[in-house]
């Protein structure tokens, strides 16, 4: 009990609790005191800064949207059609979870670019003219990119809700006369909702925080709010304000969990290993 | 619907999106085979330059070293103190249970860019220099709730009984946390120690922002991506990495069937 509790003391109460020491301090280096209120009355009066904050948060609900709706079919067809294959058949679908993050955004990048395979295709069938990337350095091409990595998290807890359903259910519900859709609408559908719930928490929340996709496909209109972050310890080392839009980022996360936890249980963590 | 059209409309979907998801990785691997700088098609011919560069890549190598060192020693930490605190948590009613688990299982909920502010912020504080261990101690963190997670499940699947038995016959509290409880969740604690290392090789924002000098291997392929002519080696790299990742990845969710699955079966 002591060692855990104590590393995570040190480690990750600790440190969230300096940042919000930082969140007043005047600047990057220097004293401590005195503290001061600048990058809360800073924060405040950059419009930009909420706004960002509102998109990414759409940006966010999207994203978690589609990876469950693209999701939830194969997860469905695994549990209710593929037998004793389907451990199989899932791995396989998961397997590029398992390879380099930053190279599966890459892909994305020579997938949408102007020379890229989409484009050429485009091309090739005469819709478009030559090297207009259709895509690529946009919103829409974060979204993409980011449903792609994400569409194997979110079917593990939906795969997972589903194989737990007893089938002398769907027989109960069957011989007292429900059609198939009833069944699904009916029984289904409403115990697998706390898979759902664990897909939708466990995407939506890292892709708010998200930066590195934005840096790599989206350009200068798909930034997120993370990337506010990213700058200002990466490049206009205003730290005390990094670590305030930080905190906020902060805020949020935990009130957002705080009110979904109240509502929908989470039950199942994407632990695909 | 007929359940036989389902099946095949089921067959279809699970197809397109295998090729949907797989489609891009084999993107990476036919061009780290390609005889180009550039990332385009038409392929120009086969070639094994960039595996040979590959060989030559000194900071490549190095960085990819270092990720190991993090990945063993942060997953060595991690399935440590995540196994401590799941046999708390699986086996005893202490004051504060609850808030405990919740605190824990932070980490799964907090982004990753805030956690590496965070940790950014507490070593500057200190003084403490930017070096591998500073990753470590992230990855640490991030790792330490699924763990927990993974063990736990794999504890609650077993009654404490043998324990009880255990102790009932004068075992000791570390002879039966040895030779009981250990030995029990021994699956678990290997699949939870493989899941960790994967996260922590393949895990770039928080090692962002805690790396020093010593780059690991996504940093490292991360400022390779400025340079496109760089890129036919990063790919390599990647390519390498996968067959890696496959390996562990299918000896892990061997050893996790082996433990969870067993249970799931006898329950199911």
């Amino acid at each position: 009990m002591a060692p855990p509790s104590l590393w995570l003391l040190l480690f990750f109460m600790a440190p969230l609790l300096i940042m919000v020491l930082y969140t007043f301090r005047q600047s990057t280096f220097g004293n401590l005191f005195p503290l001061t209120w600048d990058n809360y009355e800073t924060f405040i009066q950059t419009p930009s800064f909420f706004r960002l904050l509102l998109d990414s948060s759409w940006l966010a609900l999207l994203t978690a949207s589609l990876s469950i709706v693209l999701a939830f079919p194969v997860a469905y067809f695994l549990v209710f059609y593929t037998g004793a294959k389907r451990v199989l058949l899932l791995t396989l679908l998961i397997l590029p979870a398992w390879t380099s993050f930053l190279l599966r955004v890459l892909a994305w990048k020579v997938i949408l670019g102007s020379n890229g395979l989409l484009n050429q295709g485009l091309i090739s069938l005469g819709l478009i003219g030559e090297g207009v990337p259709l895509l690529l350095y946009s919103r829409a091409a974060v979204i993409i990119t980011l449903v792609y990595v994400w569409i194997p998290f979110a079917a593990l807890p939906l795969f997972a809700a589903m194989e737990r359903i007893d089938p002398r259910l769907h027989e109960a519900s069957q011989d007292l006369g429900a059609s198939p859709s009833q069944t699904f609408w009916r029984v289904t559908l409403p115990l697998t909702l706390p898979g759902v719930a664990s897909a939708f928490f466990f995407v939506f929340i890292p892709t708010l925080g998200e930066w590195v996709t934005p840096t790599l496909v989206g350009g200068v209109s798909g930034i997120m709010y993370g990337n506010l972050i990213q700058d200002q310890f990466a490049r206009a080392l205003n730290w005390p304000l990094g670590a305030l839009l930080s905190m906020v980022l902060l805020v949020l996360v935990a009130a957002f969990s705080y009110v979904f936890n109240r509502f929908i249980p989470i039950t199942e963590v994407p632990v695909s290993t | 619907m007929k359940r036989q059209t389902g099946r095949w409309l089921g067959l279809a979907y699970y197809v397109a999106l295998l090729i949907f998801l797989q489609l891009p990785i084999l993107l990476l691997i036919v061009f780290s085979f390609n005889d180009s700088v550039l990332l385009v098609f038409p392929l120009k011919g086969f070639t094994l330059e960039w595996y040979e560069q590959l060989l030559g890549a000194k900071e490549l190598i190095s960085a990819a070293g270092n990720s190991l060192i993090i990945g063993l020693v942060s997953s060595g930490v991690a399935t440590t103190l995540g196994t401590l605190a799941a046999i708390a948590i699986a086996r005893y009613n202490f004051p504060g249970r609850s808030f405990f688990l919740n605190i824990a299982t932070l980490p799964l909920v907090i982004p990753y860019v805030v956690l590496g502010v965070a940790l950014l912020i507490l070593f500057q504080s200190l003084g403490v220099e930017l070096s591998i261990w500073t990753i470590t101690i992230g990855h640490a963190i991030i790792n330490i709730p699924y763990v927990m997670l993974i063990v736990a499940a794999r504890l609650s699947g077993f009654a404490n009984n043998l324990e009880e038995a255990a102790m009932d016959l004068g075992a000791t509290y570390w002879g039966t946390l040895m030779r009981v409880t250990l030995p029990i969740s021994a699956p678990a604690l290997v699949a939870a120690f493989l899941s960790s290392f994967t996260l922590s090789f393949d895990e770039f924002s928080l090692a962002f922002f805690l790396a020093g000098t010593q780059n690991t291997l996504p940093v490292y392929i991360y400022s390779q991506l400025r340079f496109p002519n760089r890129l036919p080696l990063a790919i390599t790299s990647a390519a390498v990495v996968i067959l890696f990742s496959v390996a562990i990845l299918l000896l892990s969710e061997w050893l996790r069937r082996v433990g969870v699955g067993r249970k799931l079966r006898a329950e199911g």
